[in-house]
């Protein structure tokens, strides 16, 4: 097990027309021993060219990479002591399923016992001894992944390697693997490093998220300080689900209190942020406010409630979405099952001020 | 909803019966034709779909008046050589030109391709000064060099095909799992591949053993010819075709094809459609 740190890695690609295209800009984080980080952006975005990078199927344009002490940018895959889980298992479709687990080994020229052993031990471990026989095709898609994921344990290696594993499963199945996962990095505790488009994988599973767009990180973090504290407009949309809420507004100030107003409401900034945007007054912001922020409201309270006319009613069983129109501006807000409401019903909207977030409208950084 | 007897009938065995007619015909004539004598053969008045005075005369003329079997054992010398040669050479080829992505492999496949599409009535000509000046006129070998010439081509192209098909992650999860490139080839790549390898030798088998134009180019001593030279040259003197062991040894030189084909047909399909089971 150990440590990955990589140091100001870029990619760039000759696209066929001879254009240079930058897949990954200067990406810099240390992975610690044991830890299981998740990359996640938008397709791409970097995310499976970074990690390819660290498994040595894609070249490292600039930058360095290490796994443990060791610099790995000039030694081949097969020499890093990794393993990958790929989106679409890759298992080798003429062997066995035993054969599978056991081409790693053999291909490092270990004793025959040895082999069995670990087959043996991966396959009780992920329940899948009595597949052991089988050739892939005869196989359901979880077993695949179980498959999938055994070949990369039998070797104890360094550093686990997932790209997007979970994305071919049904959502059932793919809910029950994500535990499986989970429990299984607690049981090698081992480094993992994995990928997903998934924002729901990402939370759930890692212990640290890098956030990435255009090649870029957008932000590293805790699962919840994501969700809380999102660095710009970028990440408080693509983190939680429905996404948050985009609203063009403007911060005024009147009678020492400051206030967000956009097109049909006007809401107020709760002093202990309003401190923080001195400076910001009277510009244009973005107003980000998450579905589950947003509740029914029985009363007009000034500054916190707003007007609000229901075009679409979904009921999700825990918690019903509506689609609102505020204003020009269409919101979702997420609300309890209880709350009574029709379609087509002008209803008023009251905003949980303490957990608003502002971006600044130009460069769509948090000014909070 | 089930098709009843009569429209699978009409719309299915009908027309494969009549294709498979009009396929299994030329078998048919050349059969009939192997087992009846020369009055036979010219009587026009006779119902030539029958046989009606059965004879092993021909046979007997093309076993023991021609060297009927050293010119089988010429054409299989060389369609198995040329087949083995081409293959060995294709395969590394398609590989490096479909996975190793160099800077010119693109201009490199187009290149073979249109190697592939300069006519042999052409290519010939050079050809034939470099076997004279290699000194292998009236040798087999020099057919077992010159078949390869369009085999490579056609059979890197059919290869590249199949290679394209199998996924790239399972060659890079090899990788990863401690293979060389070599090691990936032979235990990943060639064992996918074996319905495109078996296509591609059963093709580059056919090409050769049906050659004609080199092997008429090239061989003019009759105990270096290759059946379909032999049959034509030895068995029709001046502007007599002796029509009767001419059918024999046609009919006797589609067996090994055949026979192959018949061997492989499964993989041969599989091949030819790219069906990769995963």
């Amino acid at each position: 097990m150990a440590k990955v740190i990589l140091e100001n890695i870029s990619k760039h690609f000759v696209s066929k027309y001879s254009t240079e295209v930058i897949a990954v800009r200067d990406f810099s984080l240390e992975i610690e021993d044991k830890e299981f980080v998740v990359f996640v952006g938008p397709s791409g975005c970097g995310k499976t060219t970074t990690l390819r990078m660290i498994a040595g199927l894609e070249e490292i344009t600039e930058g360095k990479i290490y796994i443990g002490d060791r610099l790995i940018n000039r030694i081949p895959a097969k020499d890093r002591d990794i393993a990958m889980v790929f989106q679409n298992y890759a298992l080798y479709p003429h062997m066995t399923v035993y054969d599978n687990l056991a081409f790693s080994l053999e291909m490092r020229k270990f004793s025959k016992e040895e082999i069995n052993q670990r087959v043996r031990e991966a396959a009780d471990l992920l329940e899948i001894s009595e597949l052991l026989q089988r050739k892939p095709k005869q196989l359901s898609g979880g077993q695949r992944q179980r498959v999938a994921v055994g070949r990369t344990i039998v070797r104890k290696p360094q550093v686990f390697l997932f790209d997007e594993p979970l994305s071919n499963l049904d959502a059932k199945l793919r809910v029950q693997m994500r535990g499986e996962l989970k429990k299984l990095h607690e049981r090698l505790s081992s480094t993992i490093i994995y990928v997903t488009h998934d924002q729901v994988e990402a939370m759930t599973m890692g212990d640290r998220i890098v956030v990435m767009k255009d090649g870029l990180i957008q932000q590293v973090g805790k699962p919840l300080d994501l969700y809380f504290h999102p660095i710009n407009k970028f990440v408080g949309g693509f983190i939680g689900s429905p996404t948050m809420n985009f609203i063009e507004a403007k911060l005024v100030a009147s009678n020492h209190k400051l206030y967000v107003e956009a097109d049909g409401m006007k809401l107020i900034v709760p002093v202990e942020k309003a401190q923080q945007l001195q400076g910001s007054i009277n510009k244009k912001v973005t107003l980000g406010i998450r579905p589950q922020d947003l509740s029914k409201a029985s009363s007009s309270v000034d500054g916190e409630t707003f007007k609000a006319f229901v075009e679409i009613i979904e009921p999700i069983g825990n918690e019903i979405y509506l689609d609102v129109k505020a204003g020009r501006d269409s919101l979702i807000a997420s609300v309890d099952p209880k709350t009574k409401v029709g379609p087509h019903e002008e209803i008023l909207l009251q905003a949980n001020l303490e957990n608003i977030h502002l971006f600044d409208a130009g460069n769509e950084k948090t000014l909070l | 909803m089930h098709e009843s007897f009569w429209q699978k009938l009409l719309k299915f065995y009908i027309p494969l019966a009549l294709f498979i007619l009009f396929l299994l015909f030329p078998f048919y004539w050349m059969f009939n034709t192997s087992l009846k004598p020369m009055k036979e053969l010219y009587n026009l008045k006779l119902n030539p779909f029958y046989i009606h005075s059965p004879t092993l005369d021909n046979i007997k003329t093309l076993f023991f008046e021609t060297i009927f079997f050293r010119w089988m054992y010429n054409t299989f010398f060389v369609a198995i050589l040329s087949t083995v040669i081409s293959l060995g050479a294709s395969l590394l080829a398609a590989y490096a030109i479909q996975r190793l992505k160099f800077k010119t492999s693109g201009p490199t496949g187009l290149a073979i391709f249109f190697g592939y599409l300069i006519p042999p009535t052409i290519l010939f000509i050079p050809l034939a000064t470099i076997i004279f000046d290699l000194r292998l006129w009236d040798s087999l070998w020099s057919l077992v060099l010159t078949y390869p010439t369009f085999l490579i081509p056609f059979c890197t192209w059919l290869l590249m095909g199949y290679f394209k098909s199998i996924p790239k992650e399972m060659e890079e999860c090899a990788m990863i799992d401690g293979a060389s490139r070599l090691r990936v080839f032979w235990r990943i790549v060639i064992p996918l591949c074996l319905p495109g390898i078996f296509s591609a030798g059963i093709f580059a088998f056919t090409l050769s053993w049906n050659e004609f134009l080199y092997a008429l180019a090239f061989i003019s001593a009759t105990e270096s010819k290759t059946v379909p030279i032999g049959l034509v040259t030895e068995l029709v003197r001046g502007d007599v075709y002796h029509w009767g062991p001419l059918m024999t040894g046609a009919l006797l030189a589609s067996v090994p094809v055949a026979l192959v084909y018949s061997f492989f047909v499964e993989h041969y399909v599989a091949g030819l459609t790219g069906a990769l089971k995963e």
